[in-house]
């Protein structure tokens, strides 16, 4: 039957028909639904992972057990996973294995726009590029026989148009592919002299992965009518614009494997037109290819090395007439995101903002404080970072940091990379004071559990870490929970804490209102007669209160009746219905 | 066919994701070549989104570009003219007239602009407003917005009423067909 699925969902379903058993992953716009889709099926084991590293050796121990796995991740979350992925390159794998990574050009929910291939090429693993569902499916299950056939992990690349458009699918059947495990220590031992043995063998592998390239029906030449003489290659998102624009007008190199790159593919095609040009988002990869094996193409030069491309993008560039439409005089205000009405966060970040502290920020949806009214952060970097950027910034700064600085965490981005900073924190003493944002879930990709929530990727009973006790066994003695949604207590314990002379943990705790078990209140509304206009509950930065004819109105659509707005108000103009 | 572009607009959290399931069950069924796209993630978070739906004898491009799109269903009225450029020449905008501050305007460093739709209307484009927010609670729920405006985007279409009860069925849940069903009708009729 044919059906719409959204390319990560494409992508889940065809490891599993591959036979895929063990998923590993963590979650990271636009990846988290190929995990997702895959924890649906039944009979095969999937896990949220603590970060990406782990995600994927446990993938690694799945595949040298003897059973097909793979984990997944989102472009920035690969830097982390690095380290095991340039040795299992040397290993190589039992069962196969997949590396699923998404990336965002645009940047559309990520701190930067790197270029996943470049790990690709660096780690010398093949990488395969779909660019739509379909093909998602298929070059999942191609995946898994190249990694088996020439003994690596392999790559599949999504990036977000990709991994979020649906498109039509067909669906096949499931596939049992299953390895004994025997012990082999120069394969699987990279100590010195076993990982120099296996180097050459890398080596050759990709000069046969290279042979490969060139005649797979992943990498397709398609004729044009001749209208146009010239030559295009692309891959992934780029081939639909291209195809868009230009139909069957003229001849395409449209690349599935995107490392290694074939050679003697490219030059045939190149010799058959005027001239080409290479059409890729982000970095110059087949451009530098083709330049590297001696094609003269145009490609940086005339399609930007920044952002996402468009049919506009391709067609502005070929010089061809836009299309018409019409453009308002009126300036529309722009609609950032922002924290929801309600969301925990919110009380603790006036709490800083009121008290001018400086504060480290993190990666999660708390990252949203930055924004107007509150504009409470002063840096966000990647996951982790503000747990160990607070320790550095308090060694550097001394007496005049410590007493007025925080760093601010979720429990999520804790567990994935802030624990090891608070270590050092504990370890080499710096008087810092880590606020943890526990709202009890990974609230940014979309609800996902983690180790602090209890809970398992199918929504099971599973371990849980306790954070008060975790906090003090590495050696912070001064752990304190407190209700975001209590100012007082918050605006006390954040100045208590920042005046001790040691390190200390707040944990800011109250789930994220989105979840089911949390039940909305009814709707605050506001007492025109008593509201004076001071607007110093609009300084609260909440999207259910607005200010229409000099009085604050509550839009009681959005507004949960959290109640912590009326606590600001001097004039007692907020009002809860009785229930 | 030659492709028809559909674009979704609105605030995050307005339910486009149930009316670009709709559009997308219906399309696949009624044999065309489709393509949903939408992006998730930060920018949901109450923040502008929007929901790209294409479909004809095969679509390539997965998004809607500038002067591209036939119609733009808007769930909100400052969105409809944010999205404005990429409704191509003689193209429609059907549009709920709700009104819901983003943040600029909630403090004061932006006004919203309340007369979008008439200077839409003065530039030729065909403007085709409803107070969607009232027929959903018409329905029996603020939530079925979403369906007022399907309902209303049918009337534009061939596709037999049947059909399009037909695609509810298959995308809602049992407890709420009935409410959608009537959204979907008040959408549709008035």
């Amino acid at each position: 039957m044919k059906e719409l699925m959204i390319g990560n969902a494409a992508l889940a379903r065809g490891l599993y028909e591959a036979g895929c058993s063990v998923i590993s992953s963590y979650p990271g716009t636009p990846s988290t639904e190929i995990t997702e889709e895959f924890a649906k099926y039944g009979d095969v084991y999937s896990e949220w992972a603590p970060n990406e590293k782990v995600a994927a050796e446990t993938a690694f121990g799945a595949s040298l057990r003897g059973k097909r796995s793979a984990c997944c991740m989102k472009h920035v979350g690969l830097n982390v996973a690095a380290d095991p992925l340039f040795t299992m390159s040397y290993t190589g794998v039992n069962a196969g294995m997949v590396i699923c990574v998404a990336d965002d050009p645009g940047m559309h929910s990520s701190q930067n726009e790197q270029d996943s291939r470049h790990y690709a090429i660096a780690a010398k693993v093949p990488m395969l590029e779909p660019a739509d569902s379909q093909e998602a499916l298929v070059f999942a299950k191609t995946a898994f026989d190249l990694s088996e056939q020439f003994d690596t992990p392999v790559f599949i690349k999504m990036c977000t148009r990709v991994a979020h458009s649906q498109s039509i699918v067909e669906k096949g059947e499931r596939e049992e592919h299953v390895k004994e495990y025997v012990k082999n220590p120069k394969k699987y031992i990279m100590a010195p002299a076993n990982a120099i043995a296996r180097h050459p063998f890398v080596e050759e592998r990709t000069r046969k992965l290279t042979e490969y390239a060139e005649t797979s029906a992943l990498n397709r030449v398609e004729n044009g009518s001749g209208e146009y003489d010239f030559g295009i290659i692309t891959s992934s998102t780029s081939y639909q614009y291209v195809k868009e624009v230009f139909g069957d007008s003229v001849d395409i190199l449209k690349l599935g494997i995107i490392n290694p790159l074939p050679v003697k593919l490219i030059k045939d095609f190149a010799a058959k037109v005027s001239k080409v040009y290479v059409i890729e988002e982000l970095d110059p990869i087949i451009e530098s290819h083709c330049r590297n094996i001696g094609v003269d193409v145009i490609g940086k030069e005339k399609f930007s090395i920044i952002g996402e491309f468009s049919q506009k993008t391709i067609a502005q560039a070929f010089g061809l007439e836009a299309k018409e439409n019409v453009c308002l005089d009126t300036d529309v205000p722009v609609r950032p995101p922002m924290m929801c009405a309600g969301c925990p966060h919110r009380g603790m970040y006036y709490v800083l903002a009121k008290n001018k502290i400086t504060v480290l920020g993190d990666i999660g949806c708390y990252t949203l404080g930055s924004m107007p009214p509150l504009n409470a952060l002063d840096m966000t970097l990647c996951m982790g970072a503000s747990v160990s950027g607070l320790h550095g910034y308090n060694k550097a700064g001394a007496e005049e940091t410590e007493g007025k600085t925080v760093c601010v965490i979720g429990d999520s981005t804790f567990m994935h990379s802030g624990v090891t900073g608070l270590i050092n924190i504990a370890y080499n003493q710096s008087n810092s004071t880590v606020i943890i944002l526990d709202n009890s879930i990974t609230g940014m990709t979309g609800h996902q559990q983690n180790p602090t929530t209890g809970y398992n990727i199918k929504g099971d009973p599973a371990g849980k870490v306790d954070l008060e006790s975790l906090c003090r066994s590495v050696g912070i003695n001064s752990v304190r929970v407190v209700d975001p949604y209590n100012l007082e207590e918050c605006e006390r314990v954040v100045k208590e804490e920042l005046a001790k002379n040691e390190p200390s943990v707040i944990i800011s705790r109250r789930p994220c209102v989105l979840l089911k078990y949390v039940k909305p209140k009814k709707p605050l509304k506001i007492n025109p007669d008593k509201c004076k206009g001071c607007k110093r509950c609009m300084k609260f930065g909440c999207p259910a209160i607005s200010f229409r004819d000099k009085h604050a109105v509550i839009d009681n659509t959005l507004c949960i009746g959290c109640g912590v707005c009326a606590g600001l108000c001097p004039f007692d103009a907020f009002e809860s219905e009785v229930e | 066919m030659a492709t028809k572009n559909i674009m979704i607009v609105g605030v995050g959290g307005q339910g486009s994701l149930l009316a670009s399931k709709l559009l997308g069950r219906l399309l696949v069924d009624e044999g065309y070549d489709v393509k949903v796209s939408e992006v998730h993630g930060m920018s949901q978070r109450g923040g502008s989104v929007v929901t790209y739906v294409k479909f004809g004898d095969k679509v390539y491009s997965p998004i809607i570009d500038e002067g591209e799109a036939d119609f733009i269903v808007s769930f909100e009225k400052l969105e409809a003219a944010r999205y404005i450029k990429d409704l191509r020449k003689d193209g429609t905008v059907i549009v709920n007239t709700q009104q819901i501050d983003p943040m600029p305007v909630i403090i004061g460093s932006a006004e919203y602009p309340e007369s979008v739709l008439d200077e839409m209307t003065s530039k030729g484009v065909n403007v085709d407003a409803i107070d969607a927010l009232s027929l959903a609670s018409q329905a029996g729920s603020a939530k079925a917005c979403n369906i007022v405006l399907m309902g209303r985007l049918a009337k534009y279409f061939d596709i037999p009423y049947e059909k399009w009860e037909a695609a509810i069925e298959k995308c809602v849940k049992p407890n709420f067909i009935e409410i959608n069903k009537k959204a979907f009708s008040l959408g549709y009729n008035n």
